[in-house]
């Protein structure tokens, strides 16, 4: 065998150039391992301490009267954050959908841009902004409920109803509709009997989406529903509730461990409500994209 | 026209009920409501946060922006600080987070087993499903404490001799708000730029790599030119983001009024004010100065939005594909931001 008149070893400036590569390639794995990582640490710590205080009573008991704040529970947090989230979803779940049918199907495409366009603006509002909308709007005058809470969470809920409704009804075949027309039948009934239908199963999980970041919320909800009660059985929308994200934020402001623990347990059962369904809904998501081709 | 028996053909009768005639444009009508509505609430929104500020503009003016005080009980308020605060804790989360979430996107599209990439882009995307006020919880009682005990030491004993590295430890301040909103809007930035990649044209990846550029020259080369619109619309996003983040801001930046430029000192934000006052506010002009900090906070909230989108929707030179890949990863963004 002859030696090659060039030595295939790399040399000079394409070792730098594979140097310089193979360092980036590190410092991008880095990275990733930071992030996934910092996901487990909060994850994992949340997990420990809340898991711990988890009890029967927790769930069942509202707060403990007297200096006794190992014992009680946040019922009264889980049913005030029922209620709201609950009265939210069902103004906004209607209104995000008929916006996106609206958008996609019956607009100019002037109008249509202009609704994308606020939809996608007051998404990225910051929440404690539409907290003190509905304060100077509703509470100024009519005091704190429940309900006024309702209406902040609608309005951070309705974008993004609405731009995943009007995602997933574009998926919906166009031969679908065309079908649909060709027999005769009339627009809106197509858009209830045939488009609606076939897009349900998108409109859902973007809801539980919805859904999912409205219970995480607490900053829209301090000066609109937090002078709830804490030691008896309320869930009336037209009074004040209190929510877990509001009490997780009140315990956690007390130095005494027993309500530390508290807003560990409360934090604990929120987080796995939110990361199971904002998860399981983006799986769906993905296979029901995968369904209708998009 | 006639059939084989010699009968007429039935005239077409006019089977459409009432309800189908007007259906259509009622749908019309209910659905233009919807929509209008969507977009009056902006509006309203603005409306009422001027009216509900008119009582501090009138007192204070214009020079609500550059004063620092804020006194319950005199009845004095100023932004200056505020506006200090978060300009800090904002530009400086950006900082750290861009290079970050564009190195993890990268990671996800170009270097991740093919098997494990969906697993961590959810991963990544469930650290921006985590609700705030659990952020901000972890923060003062597991982050805070960590930050007093390792992080400022270290800092004060390497980079002392700046002045943004000075001061008492403590487990709370601008440095912890920080960090916190840099793992809030990571994730942000990471999920929009790693959609912008996955749509960069497969030919124009091979081609750089065909001539015989290193995966690394391929990336400067060829992804983050042709995905730089994208990413700093993303990056837009993720500022608005940590602009407006009120809650674990407000649980750990220790809210005190004045600016320091150390970074261990305590601070506050315009957004974590508003939150952290919302059972202290007892006279009208407190609240109405509340307002004011919310209405400037819609104010630079709306510009970066809307130059956000801006940067987005008009550019359609680009493919059409990437377009809509950049939408749907937008929305997806705004499901997973609190």
């Amino acid at each position: 065998m002859t030696e090659p008149a060039f030595s295939l070893r790399t040399s000079g400036r394409l070792r730098r150039r594979q140097l310089v590569n193979k360092v980036m390639g590190a410092l991008a794995l880095g990275a990733a391992l930071l992030a996934v990582s910092v996901l487990a640490i909060v994850v994992i710590s949340v997990a420990i301490r809340g898991a711990s205080a988890l009890n029967l009573d927790f769930f069942t008991k509202n707060e403990a009267q007297g200096f006794n704040p190992t014992g009680g529970g946040v019922r009264f947090a889980i049913v005030g954050t029922a209620v709201i989230v609950g009265i939210a979803t069902l103004i906004a779940l209607p209104l995000g959908v008929l916006v996106a049918v609206y958008v996609s199907d019956l607009a100019s495409p002037r109008f249509a841009r202009i609704t994308r366009l606020a939809l996608d603006v007051t998404n990225g509002l910051p929440t404690i902004v539409i907290g003190i909308f509905v304060f100077t709007m509703v509470v100024a005058s009519h005091g704190q409920s429940a309900l006024a809470g309702s209406l902040a969470l609608a309005i951070i809920m309705v974008p993004l109803i609405a731009r995943s409704t009007e995602e997933v009804l574009l998926l919906v075949p166009t031969a679908q509709r065309e079908a649909s027309l060709a027999l005769g039948v009339s627009r809106w009934r197509t858009t209830f009997s045939i488009v609606i239908p076939s897009a349900m199963g998108g409109i859902l999980t973007g809801t539980t989406l919805a859904i999912a970041r409205a219970a995480g919320e607490t900053a829209p909800l301090l000066f609109l529903t937090s002078l709830g009660t804490n030691s008896t059985a309320d869930s009336n929308p037209l009074h004040p509730l209190q929510s877990m994200t509001y009490a997780i934020f009140k315990y956690s402001n007390l130095a005494d461990a027993g309500f530390q623990a508290k807003a560990w347990a409360t934090a604990f059962t929120l987080m796995c409500f939110v990361l199971i369904t904002s998860l399981a809904s983006k799986l769906a998501m993905a296979h029901y994209r995968k369904k209708l081709g998009g | 026209m006639k059939n084989s028996n010699g009968n007429k053909a039935p005239a077409l009768k006019r089977t459409r009920s009432w309800i189908d005639r007007i259906g259509d444009p009622v749908l019309k009508a209910i659905t233009f409501v919807a929509a209008a509505f969507a977009v009056t609430v902006l509006v309203l929104i603005a409306y009422e946060l001027v009216t509900g500020s008119r009582m501090a503009f009138h007192r204070f003016g214009l020079g609500f922006l550059t004063s620092q005080v804020w006194d319950n009980i005199h009845g004095q308020f100023g932004a200056l600080s505020l506006i200090f605060g978060t300009a800090v804790t904002a530009v400086l989360a950006i900082l750290i987070a861009t290079p970050l979430a564009i190195a993890i996107a990268l990671f996800l599209t170009e270097l991740a087993p093919k098997p494990v990439r969906a697993l961590l882009g959810a991963l990544v995307e469930m650290l921006a499903a985590i609700p705030s006020v659990i952020l901000g919880l972890w923060g003062i009682l597991i982050l805070g404490p960590f930050v007093r005990d390792q992080l400022e030491p270290f800092l004060s004993s390497t980079l002392g001799f700046l002045p943004f590295f000075r001061g008492d430890h403590s487990s709370s301040g601008i440095i912890v708000a920080v960090l916190i909103l840099t793992i809030m809007v990571v994730p942000i930035i990471a999920s929009v730029t790693r959609e912008l990649f996955a749509t960069v044209p497969p030919e124009l990846r091979e081609g750089a790599l065909a001539l015989g550029a290193t995966r690394w020259e391929m990336v400067r080369g060829v992804l983050l030119p042709a995905a730089r619109p994208g990413i700093l619309a993303a990056v837009a996003l993720g500022f608005g983001r940590a602009v407006g983040e009120a809650m674990a801001v407000t649980m750990v930046i220790g809210s005190a009024i004045g600016i320091h430029w150390s970074l261990f000192a305590f601070g506050d934000t315009l957004a974590s004010r508003i939150a952290g006052q919302y059972d202290g506010a007892d006279t009208n002009v407190q609240i109405s100065s509340l307002v004011y900090l919310a209405a400037i906070l819609l104010v630079i909230s709306l510009a970066v939005n809307i130059g956000a989108q801006l940067l987005i929707r008009p550019i359609d030179l680009r493919p059409r594909r990437q377009r809509i890949a950049l939408d749907r990863a937008l929305e997806t963004e705004g499901m997973s931001a609190d």
